[in-house]
Protein backbone atom coordinates (compact mmCIF):
# COMPACT_ATOMS: atom_id res chain seq x y z
CA UNK A 1 0.00 0.00 0.00
CA UNK A 2 2.59 2.12 1.20
CA UNK A 3 4.46 1.76 -2.12
CA UNK A 4 1.58 2.62 -4.30
CA UNK A 5 1.45 5.76 -2.35
CA UNK A 6 5.34 6.60 -3.12
CA UNK A 7 4.99 5.81 -6.37
CA UNK A 8 2.31 7.99 -7.51
CA UNK A 9 3.69 11.26 -5.00
CA UNK A 10 6.91 10.37 -7.19
CA UNK A 11 4.99 9.82 -10.57
CA UNK A 12 3.76 13.03 -9.77
CA UNK A 13 6.79 15.11 -9.05
CA UNK A 14 8.61 13.96 -12.43
CA UNK A 15 5.70 14.64 -14.26
CA UNK A 16 6.10 18.50 -12.95
CA UNK A 17 10.04 18.75 -13.55
CA UNK A 18 9.22 17.12 -17.40
CA UNK A 19 6.57 19.66 -17.90
CA UNK A 20 8.67 22.35 -16.31
CA UNK A 21 11.43 21.81 -18.54
CA UNK A 22 9.35 21.42 -21.63
CA UNK A 23 7.93 25.12 -20.65
CA UNK A 24 11.94 26.63 -20.05
CA UNK A 25 12.25 27.45 -23.88
CA UNK A 26 9.43 29.54 -23.79
CA UNK A 27 9.76 33.18 -23.61
CA UNK A 28 6.70 35.02 -21.64
CA UNK A 29 5.57 38.41 -22.29
CA UNK A 30 3.54 40.58 -20.32
CA UNK A 31 0.82 42.75 -21.23
CA UNK A 32 -2.33 44.87 -19.46
CA UNK A 33 -4.98 43.72 -21.80
CA UNK A 34 -7.23 46.88 -21.13
CA UNK A 35 -5.54 49.82 -23.01
CA UNK A 36 -7.20 49.39 -26.69
CA UNK A 37 -6.15 49.88 -28.74
CA UNK A 38 -2.41 49.03 -27.37
CA UNK A 39 -3.44 45.63 -26.04
CA UNK A 40 -7.39 44.79 -25.14
CA UNK A 41 -9.15 41.58 -25.50
CA UNK A 42 -11.84 40.82 -27.23
CA UNK A 43 -15.37 39.85 -26.62
CA UNK A 44 -14.12 36.10 -25.72
CA UNK A 45 -11.67 36.90 -23.36
CA UNK A 46 -8.84 36.71 -26.35
CA UNK A 47 -5.71 39.08 -26.16
CA UNK A 48 -5.51 41.20 -29.11
CA UNK A 49 -4.35 44.85 -30.08
CA UNK A 50 -0.65 45.70 -31.53
CA UNK A 51 1.10 44.68 -28.94
CA UNK A 52 -0.34 41.12 -29.29
CA UNK A 53 -0.17 40.73 -33.12
CA UNK A 54 3.79 42.86 -32.94
CA UNK A 55 4.51 40.02 -29.74
CA UNK A 56 3.91 36.87 -31.75
CA UNK A 57 5.70 38.39 -34.76
CA UNK A 58 8.51 39.64 -32.69
CA UNK A 59 9.09 35.78 -31.35
CA UNK A 60 8.84 34.41 -35.03
CA UNK A 61 12.08 36.44 -35.47
CA UNK A 62 13.29 35.73 -32.70
CA UNK A 63 12.80 31.99 -33.41
CA UNK A 64 11.62 31.18 -29.78
CA UNK A 65 8.12 29.95 -28.11
CA UNK A 66 5.96 32.58 -26.87
CA UNK A 67 3.28 32.56 -24.20
CA UNK A 68 1.43 36.05 -23.48
CA UNK A 69 0.72 36.88 -19.97
CA UNK A 70 -1.80 39.15 -18.38
CA UNK A 71 -1.09 41.37 -15.80
CA UNK A 72 -2.65 44.47 -14.12
CA UNK A 73 -1.24 48.00 -14.84
CA UNK A 74 0.16 49.06 -11.20
CA UNK A 75 1.48 46.02 -10.59
CA UNK A 76 4.14 45.21 -14.14
CA UNK A 77 7.40 46.16 -13.47
CA UNK A 78 7.20 44.08 -10.15
CA UNK A 79 5.48 41.60 -12.11
CA UNK A 80 8.87 41.76 -14.75
CA UNK A 81 11.10 41.88 -11.83
CA UNK A 82 9.75 38.88 -9.67
CA UNK A 83 10.06 36.69 -12.96
CA UNK A 84 6.25 36.34 -13.47
CA UNK A 85 7.02 36.99 -17.25
CA UNK A 86 10.29 37.78 -19.32
CA UNK A 87 9.23 40.59 -21.02
CA UNK A 88 6.69 43.65 -20.77
CA UNK A 89 4.46 44.61 -24.09
CA UNK A 90 2.15 47.28 -22.55
CA UNK A 91 2.11 50.02 -24.71
CA UNK A 92 5.09 50.97 -21.85
CA UNK A 93 6.77 54.32 -22.78
CA UNK A 94 10.65 54.56 -22.05
CA UNK A 95 11.44 57.18 -19.47
CA UNK A 96 14.47 57.85 -17.26
CA UNK A 97 12.21 57.10 -14.35
CA UNK A 98 11.42 53.17 -15.35
CA UNK A 99 14.77 52.78 -16.90
CA UNK A 100 16.01 52.74 -13.32
CA UNK A 101 14.41 49.62 -12.56
CA UNK A 102 14.45 47.87 -15.87
CA UNK A 103 15.54 48.13 -19.24
CA UNK A 104 13.86 48.54 -22.51
CA UNK A 105 14.47 47.59 -25.97
CA UNK A 106 14.48 50.08 -28.88
CA UNK A 107 11.18 51.87 -29.46
CA UNK A 108 8.90 49.77 -31.89
CA UNK A 109 6.16 52.42 -31.43
CA UNK A 110 5.31 55.93 -30.76
CA UNK A 111 2.41 57.96 -30.45
CA UNK A 112 1.04 61.54 -28.93
CA UNK A 113 -0.93 61.72 -26.22
CA UNK A 114 -3.86 64.26 -25.47
CA UNK A 115 -6.25 66.05 -22.99
CA UNK A 116 -9.95 65.06 -23.48
CA UNK A 117 -13.06 66.48 -22.46
CA UNK A 118 -16.82 65.81 -22.88
CA UNK A 119 -18.56 67.90 -25.74
CA UNK A 120 -19.83 71.05 -24.57
CA UNK A 121 -17.29 71.24 -21.94
CA UNK A 122 -15.46 75.05 -20.82
CA UNK A 123 -11.99 73.46 -21.37
CA UNK A 124 -12.95 73.23 -25.49
CA UNK A 125 -11.20 75.71 -28.17
CA UNK A 126 -8.48 76.03 -25.93
CA UNK A 127 -6.11 78.59 -28.20
CA UNK A 128 -2.85 76.14 -28.18
CA UNK A 129 -0.37 74.89 -31.33
CA UNK A 130 -1.31 71.83 -32.48
CA UNK A 131 1.34 69.54 -30.52
CA UNK A 132 4.05 70.11 -28.08
CA UNK A 133 6.80 68.43 -27.95
CA UNK A 134 8.62 68.94 -24.23
CA UNK A 135 11.94 67.97 -24.86
CA UNK A 136 13.05 71.43 -25.83
CA UNK A 137 11.20 73.98 -23.77
CA UNK A 138 11.01 76.56 -26.20
CA UNK A 139 8.99 79.77 -26.17
CA UNK A 140 5.94 78.49 -28.15
CA UNK A 141 5.76 74.96 -26.26
CA UNK A 142 5.95 77.61 -22.62
CA UNK A 143 3.19 79.62 -24.24
CA UNK A 144 1.23 76.98 -24.28
CA UNK A 145 2.01 75.47 -21.05
CA UNK A 146 0.97 78.77 -19.60
CA UNK A 147 -2.38 78.42 -21.44
CA UNK A 148 -2.78 75.21 -19.85
CA UNK A 149 -1.78 75.77 -16.72
CA UNK A 150 -4.68 78.77 -16.47
CA UNK A 151 -7.07 76.42 -18.07
CA UNK A 152 -6.44 73.64 -16.00
CA UNK A 153 -6.40 75.45 -12.64
CA UNK A 154 -8.60 73.81 -9.86
CA UNK A 155 -10.18 71.09 -12.51
CA UNK A 156 -10.27 67.67 -11.85
CA UNK A 157 -8.07 65.19 -14.07
CA UNK A 158 -8.49 61.67 -14.48
CA UNK A 159 -5.06 59.90 -15.94
CA UNK A 160 -4.33 55.94 -15.48
CA UNK A 161 -2.29 55.23 -12.68
CA UNK A 162 1.58 55.14 -12.73
CA UNK A 163 1.60 56.06 -15.90
CA UNK A 164 3.65 58.85 -18.12
CA UNK A 165 0.56 61.09 -17.72
CA UNK A 166 0.46 61.29 -14.01
CA UNK A 167 3.56 62.05 -13.69
CA UNK A 168 3.17 64.87 -16.46
CA UNK A 169 0.27 66.15 -14.43
CA UNK A 170 2.55 65.74 -11.63
CA UNK A 171 5.33 67.41 -12.57
CA UNK A 172 4.18 71.15 -12.39
CA UNK A 173 4.29 71.99 -15.82
CA UNK A 174 0.60 72.87 -15.73
CA UNK A 175 0.48 73.72 -12.26
CA UNK A 176 -1.37 72.82 -9.69
CA UNK A 177 -4.10 70.29 -10.86
CA UNK A 178 -6.47 67.78 -8.88
CA UNK A 179 -5.19 64.52 -10.24
CA UNK A 180 -7.54 61.69 -10.06
CA UNK A 181 -6.07 58.33 -10.63
CA UNK A 182 -7.97 55.11 -11.88
CA UNK A 183 -6.67 51.50 -11.67
CA UNK A 184 -7.51 50.92 -15.62
CA UNK A 185 -8.20 53.31 -18.74
CA UNK A 186 -11.77 52.09 -19.05
CA UNK A 187 -12.44 53.51 -16.07
CA UNK A 188 -10.99 56.48 -16.67
CA UNK A 189 -13.19 56.61 -19.79
CA UNK A 190 -16.13 55.99 -17.95
CA UNK A 191 -15.57 58.94 -15.18
CA UNK A 192 -15.02 61.11 -17.82
CA UNK A 193 -18.50 60.72 -19.56
CA UNK A 194 -20.20 60.38 -16.14
CA UNK A 195 -19.03 64.07 -15.76
CA UNK A 196 -16.93 63.25 -12.54
CA UNK A 197 -13.83 64.50 -14.20
CA UNK A 198 -13.06 67.87 -15.86
CA UNK A 199 -10.86 66.57 -18.45
CA UNK A 200 -8.55 63.29 -19.03
CA UNK A 201 -5.55 62.54 -20.09
CA UNK A 202 -4.08 59.71 -22.16
CA UNK A 203 -2.73 58.23 -25.31
CA UNK A 204 -5.03 60.21 -27.93
CA UNK A 205 -5.80 57.09 -29.80
CA UNK A 206 -7.32 55.68 -26.18
CA UNK A 207 -10.06 58.23 -26.55
CA UNK A 208 -10.75 58.03 -30.11
CA UNK A 209 -11.19 54.30 -30.09
CA UNK A 210 -13.82 54.96 -26.70
CA UNK A 211 -15.61 57.41 -28.39
CA UNK A 212 -15.75 55.54 -31.57
CA UNK A 213 -16.67 52.10 -29.63
CA UNK A 214 -18.98 53.68 -26.74
CA UNK A 215 -20.49 56.96 -29.59
CA UNK A 216 -20.22 59.12 -26.53
CA UNK A 217 -19.25 62.49 -27.26
CA UNK A 218 -15.41 62.52 -26.20
CA UNK A 219 -13.59 65.07 -27.79
CA UNK A 220 -9.69 65.94 -28.03
CA UNK A 221 -8.83 69.62 -26.82
CA UNK A 222 -5.32 71.21 -26.31
CA UNK A 223 -2.01 70.34 -27.97
CA UNK A 224 -0.84 66.81 -28.41
CA UNK A 225 1.83 65.90 -26.06
CA UNK A 226 5.39 64.43 -26.57
CA UNK A 227 8.86 64.29 -25.31
CA UNK A 228 9.95 64.91 -21.47
CA UNK A 229 7.85 63.62 -19.18
CA UNK A 230 5.95 61.57 -22.03
CA UNK A 231 9.58 59.48 -22.58
CA UNK A 232 11.28 58.34 -26.01
CA UNK A 233 8.34 55.99 -27.28
CA UNK A 234 7.21 52.64 -26.54
CA UNK A 235 9.91 49.47 -25.77
CA UNK A 236 9.65 46.29 -24.77
CA UNK A 237 10.28 45.91 -20.94
CA UNK A 238 13.50 43.52 -19.83
CA UNK A 239 15.10 42.72 -16.47
CA UNK A 240 18.62 44.42 -16.36
CA UNK A 241 20.16 41.19 -16.12
CA UNK A 242 18.72 39.70 -19.14
CA UNK A 243 21.04 41.02 -22.12
CA UNK A 244 20.50 37.57 -23.95
CA UNK A 245 16.85 38.83 -24.36
CA UNK A 246 17.36 42.19 -24.70
CA UNK A 247 19.52 41.74 -27.76
CA UNK A 248 16.97 39.30 -29.16
CA UNK A 249 14.33 41.90 -29.24
CA UNK A 250 16.18 44.44 -30.31
CA UNK A 251 17.14 42.50 -33.33
CA UNK A 252 13.90 41.38 -33.80
CA UNK A 253 12.74 44.90 -33.94
CA UNK A 254 15.25 45.71 -36.54
CA UNK A 255 13.98 42.62 -39.01
CA UNK A 256 10.03 43.46 -38.16
CA UNK A 257 10.93 47.33 -38.92
CA UNK A 258 12.81 46.21 -42.32
CA UNK A 259 10.63 43.92 -43.33
CA UNK A 260 7.50 46.42 -42.67
CA UNK A 261 5.34 44.11 -40.33
CA UNK A 262 5.39 46.96 -37.56
CA UNK A 263 3.69 49.52 -40.27
CA UNK A 264 1.78 47.34 -41.37
CA UNK A 265 0.22 45.86 -37.98
CA UNK A 266 0.38 49.55 -36.83
CA UNK A 267 -1.58 50.80 -39.58
CA UNK A 268 -4.26 48.04 -38.98
CA UNK A 269 -4.75 48.73 -35.38
CA UNK A 270 -3.94 52.79 -35.02
CA UNK A 271 -5.33 53.74 -38.42
CA UNK A 272 -2.35 55.39 -38.92
CA UNK A 273 1.59 54.35 -38.68
CA UNK A 274 2.59 54.55 -35.21
CA UNK A 275 5.71 52.55 -36.11
CA UNK A 276 9.30 53.98 -34.96
CA UNK B 1 10.63 51.92 3.57
CA UNK B 2 11.44 54.20 6.22
CA UNK B 3 10.99 57.39 3.82
CA UNK B 4 7.45 55.85 2.36
CA UNK B 5 6.21 55.71 6.37
CA UNK B 6 4.93 59.56 6.33
CA UNK B 7 2.92 59.28 3.10
CA UNK B 8 1.69 55.79 4.81
CA UNK B 9 0.42 57.23 7.83
CA UNK B 10 -0.93 60.37 6.53
CA UNK B 11 -2.91 58.20 4.34
CA UNK B 12 -4.13 55.74 7.29
CA UNK B 13 -6.21 59.24 8.17
CA UNK B 14 -8.10 58.98 5.19
CA UNK B 15 -8.60 55.16 6.29
CA UNK B 16 -9.55 56.02 9.36
CA UNK B 17 -11.84 58.62 8.39
CA UNK B 18 -13.40 56.24 5.89
CA UNK B 19 -13.83 53.27 8.94
CA UNK B 20 -15.40 55.86 11.57
CA UNK B 21 -18.15 57.93 9.16
CA UNK B 22 -19.17 54.32 7.96
CA UNK B 23 -19.03 52.78 11.39
CA UNK B 24 -21.46 55.66 12.34
CA UNK B 25 -23.73 55.27 9.50
CA UNK B 26 -23.64 51.79 9.80
CA UNK B 27 -24.31 51.62 13.37
CA UNK B 28 -27.92 53.30 12.94
CA UNK B 29 -28.78 51.42 9.83
CA UNK B 30 -27.84 48.25 11.21
CA UNK B 31 -29.95 48.97 14.85
CA UNK B 32 -32.77 50.74 12.58
CA UNK B 33 -33.04 46.86 10.28
CA UNK B 34 -32.55 44.93 13.33
CA UNK B 35 -35.74 46.61 14.48
CA UNK B 36 -37.51 46.39 11.46
CA UNK B 37 -36.66 42.66 11.40
CA UNK B 38 -38.45 42.01 14.94
CA UNK B 39 -41.41 43.80 13.68
CA UNK B 40 -44.66 41.20 13.13
CA UNK B 41 -45.98 42.71 9.56
CA UNK B 42 -44.32 40.47 7.21
CA UNK B 43 -43.62 42.41 4.72
CA UNK B 44 -41.80 45.07 7.11
CA UNK B 45 -40.10 41.68 7.85
CA UNK B 46 -39.25 40.65 4.67
CA UNK B 47 -37.87 44.31 3.38
CA UNK B 48 -35.00 44.26 5.94
CA UNK B 49 -34.28 40.51 5.31
CA UNK B 50 -33.85 41.21 1.92
CA UNK B 51 -31.53 44.54 2.40
CA UNK B 52 -29.36 41.97 4.91
CA UNK B 53 -29.64 39.14 2.77
CA UNK B 54 -28.19 41.48 -0.63
CA UNK B 55 -25.66 42.91 1.11
CA UNK B 56 -24.05 40.07 2.86
CA UNK B 57 -24.72 37.71 -0.38
CA UNK B 58 -22.74 40.58 -2.50
CA UNK B 59 -18.66 41.11 -2.36
CA UNK B 60 -18.35 44.44 -0.82
CA UNK B 61 -16.10 45.09 -4.35
CA UNK B 62 -19.27 44.17 -6.67
CA UNK B 63 -20.86 46.61 -4.34
CA UNK B 64 -18.95 49.87 -4.05
CA UNK B 65 -18.64 49.65 -8.05
CA UNK B 66 -22.21 49.39 -8.40
CA UNK B 67 -22.59 52.33 -6.60
CA UNK B 68 -19.29 54.38 -7.56
CA UNK B 69 -19.34 53.28 -11.35
CA UNK B 70 -22.61 51.76 -12.20
CA UNK B 71 -24.93 54.35 -11.05
CA UNK B 72 -22.63 57.05 -12.43
CA UNK B 73 -23.78 55.21 -15.82
CA UNK B 74 -27.41 56.27 -15.78
CA UNK B 75 -27.81 59.67 -17.68
CA UNK B 76 -31.49 60.35 -15.35
CA UNK B 77 -29.61 59.83 -12.14
CA UNK B 78 -27.10 62.34 -12.91
CA UNK B 79 -29.76 64.98 -13.38
CA UNK B 80 -31.18 64.67 -9.82
CA UNK B 81 -29.85 66.45 -6.93
CA UNK B 82 -28.36 63.22 -5.33
CA UNK B 83 -25.55 63.04 -7.79
CA UNK B 84 -23.54 65.94 -5.93
CA UNK B 85 -23.35 63.50 -2.94
CA UNK B 86 -22.79 60.51 -5.86
CA UNK B 87 -20.10 62.63 -7.84
CA UNK B 88 -17.85 62.24 -5.03
CA UNK B 89 -15.55 59.30 -4.56
CA UNK B 90 -15.59 59.30 -0.97
CA UNK B 91 -19.45 59.78 -0.05
CA UNK B 92 -19.31 56.41 -2.64
CA UNK B 93 -17.55 54.78 -0.57
CA UNK B 94 -18.90 55.42 2.55
CA UNK B 95 -22.18 54.85 1.47
CA UNK B 96 -21.22 51.31 -0.14
CA UNK B 97 -19.39 51.06 3.27
CA UNK B 98 -21.68 52.10 5.46
CA UNK B 99 -24.77 49.95 3.46
CA UNK B 100 -22.57 46.78 4.10
CA UNK B 101 -21.37 46.96 7.93
CA UNK B 102 -25.32 48.13 8.45
CA UNK B 103 -26.64 44.67 7.32
CA UNK B 104 -23.82 42.52 9.12
CA UNK B 105 -24.94 44.99 12.06
CA UNK B 106 -28.45 44.42 11.69
CA UNK B 107 -27.71 40.63 12.23
CA UNK B 108 -25.62 40.97 14.90
CA UNK B 109 -28.21 43.20 16.65
CA UNK B 110 -30.98 41.31 15.62
CA UNK B 111 -29.45 37.96 17.12
CA UNK B 112 -28.75 39.85 19.88
CA UNK B 113 -32.17 40.86 20.67
CA UNK B 114 -33.58 37.47 20.14
CA UNK B 115 -31.24 36.06 23.09
CA UNK B 116 -32.27 38.16 25.49
CA UNK B 117 -33.96 36.41 28.08
CA UNK B 118 -37.43 36.65 28.84
CA UNK B 119 -36.87 37.25 32.44
CA UNK B 120 -34.97 40.51 32.42
CA UNK B 121 -38.04 41.96 30.06
CA UNK B 122 -40.49 40.24 32.78
CA UNK B 123 -39.01 41.83 35.73
CA UNK B 124 -39.39 45.30 34.00
CA UNK B 125 -43.28 44.73 32.94
CA UNK B 126 -43.68 43.21 37.17
CA UNK B 127 -42.30 46.46 38.35
CA UNK B 128 -44.71 48.46 36.09
CA UNK B 129 -42.32 50.00 33.33
CA UNK B 130 -43.89 50.34 29.68
CA UNK B 131 -42.82 48.63 27.03
CA UNK B 132 -41.16 51.76 25.53
CA UNK B 133 -39.18 52.28 28.28
CA UNK B 134 -38.52 48.39 28.35
CA UNK B 135 -37.38 48.73 24.76
CA UNK B 136 -34.63 51.65 25.27
CA UNK B 137 -33.74 51.01 28.77
CA UNK B 138 -33.18 47.43 28.88
CA UNK B 139 -33.33 45.96 25.28
CA UNK B 140 -31.01 47.59 23.63
CA UNK B 141 -28.64 48.42 26.12
CA UNK B 142 -28.99 44.44 27.02
CA UNK B 143 -28.66 43.16 23.43
CA UNK B 144 -25.79 46.01 22.43
CA UNK B 145 -23.48 44.57 25.27
CA UNK B 146 -24.65 41.07 24.03
CA UNK B 147 -23.21 41.89 20.83
CA UNK B 148 -20.08 43.38 21.80
CA UNK B 149 -18.02 40.40 20.71
CA UNK B 150 -19.71 39.80 16.98
CA UNK B 151 -19.34 43.39 16.56
CA UNK B 152 -15.57 44.09 17.69
CA UNK B 153 -15.28 41.39 14.78
CA UNK B 154 -17.17 43.33 12.39
CA UNK B 155 -15.23 46.92 12.49
CA UNK B 156 -12.17 44.69 11.99
CA UNK B 157 -13.40 43.49 8.84
CA UNK B 158 -14.16 46.83 8.03
CA UNK B 159 -11.37 48.49 8.88
CA UNK B 160 -9.65 46.19 6.05
CA UNK B 161 -12.85 46.25 4.01
CA UNK B 162 -11.54 50.17 3.65
CA UNK B 163 -9.03 48.66 1.26
CA UNK B 164 -11.52 48.79 -1.38
CA UNK B 165 -11.48 52.57 -1.08
CA UNK B 166 -8.68 52.54 -3.90
CA UNK B 167 -10.61 51.08 -6.36
CA UNK B 168 -12.93 54.25 -6.30
CA UNK B 169 -9.50 56.69 -6.77
CA UNK B 170 -9.59 57.25 -3.18
CA UNK B 171 -5.77 57.42 -1.63
CA UNK B 172 -6.64 55.40 1.28
CA UNK B 173 -3.78 53.43 3.28
CA UNK B 174 -3.57 50.99 0.18
CA UNK B 175 -4.23 53.55 -2.47
CA UNK B 176 -1.08 55.31 -1.59
CA UNK B 177 1.04 51.80 -0.73
CA UNK B 178 -0.33 51.04 -4.30
CA UNK B 179 0.40 54.33 -5.54
CA UNK B 180 4.83 54.19 -4.03
CA UNK B 181 5.45 50.95 -5.09
CA UNK B 182 4.31 51.98 -9.19
CA UNK B 183 6.80 54.90 -8.64
CA UNK B 184 9.42 52.43 -6.61
CA UNK B 185 9.01 48.91 -7.54
CA UNK B 186 9.14 47.58 -4.32
CA UNK B 187 6.11 45.89 -3.63
CA UNK B 188 7.35 43.61 -0.72
CA UNK B 189 8.52 46.47 1.63
CA UNK B 190 6.02 49.00 1.16
CA UNK B 191 3.41 46.16 1.08
CA UNK B 192 4.98 45.00 4.98
CA UNK B 193 4.74 48.51 6.25
CA UNK B 194 1.31 48.74 5.32
CA UNK B 195 0.33 45.55 6.47
CA UNK B 196 1.50 46.58 9.77
CA UNK B 197 -0.10 49.54 10.39
CA UNK B 198 -3.51 47.37 9.75
CA UNK B 199 -2.57 44.78 12.15
CA UNK B 200 -1.32 48.11 14.66
CA UNK B 201 -5.28 49.46 13.84
CA UNK B 202 -6.86 45.63 14.76
CA UNK B 203 -4.78 45.13 17.96
CA UNK B 204 -6.36 48.89 19.29
CA UNK B 205 -9.46 48.00 17.68
CA UNK B 206 -9.14 44.81 19.69
CA UNK B 207 -8.45 45.95 22.70
CA UNK B 208 -10.69 48.51 22.69
CA UNK B 209 -13.12 45.60 22.69
CA UNK B 210 -12.12 43.74 24.84
CA UNK B 211 -12.28 46.82 28.01
CA UNK B 212 -15.76 47.60 27.05
CA UNK B 213 -16.70 44.04 27.40
CA UNK B 214 -14.77 43.64 30.89
CA UNK B 215 -16.71 47.32 31.53
CA UNK B 216 -20.12 46.06 30.97
CA UNK B 217 -19.67 42.21 31.81
CA UNK B 218 -22.76 41.05 33.50
CA UNK B 219 -20.71 39.68 36.32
Amino acid sequence: MMNIFKKTILTVIVSFLLIGSAYAGKIKIGTEGAYPPWNSKDASGKLIGFEVELAWTLCRYIGQQCEIVEQDWDGMIPALIMRKFDAIMAGMSITAERQKAISFSQGYADEVASLAVMKGSSLEGMETSEGINLTTKTGAVKKDLKTLTGALAGKTVCVQTATIHQNFLESGDVGKVNVRTYKTQDEVNLDLAAGRCDAALAAAVAFSDYAEKSGKPVVLVGPTFSGGAFGNGVGVGIRKDDTDLLNAFNKAIDKARKNGDISRIAIKWFGFDASM
Amino acid sequence: MITSLPKLLSATVITLKLLSLSLFFGLFIGLLFAILRLNKNIFVNKFAYGYSYVFRGTPLLVQIFIIYFGLGQIEYFRSTFLWVVFKEPYWCAIIAFALNTGAYTSEILRSAFQTIKPGIIEAGKSLGISNKVIFYKIQIPVAIRQSLPAYGNEIILMMKGTSLASTVTLMDLTGVAKYIISTTFKPIEVFIVAGGIYLFMTFIIHNLIKFLEKKYSFN
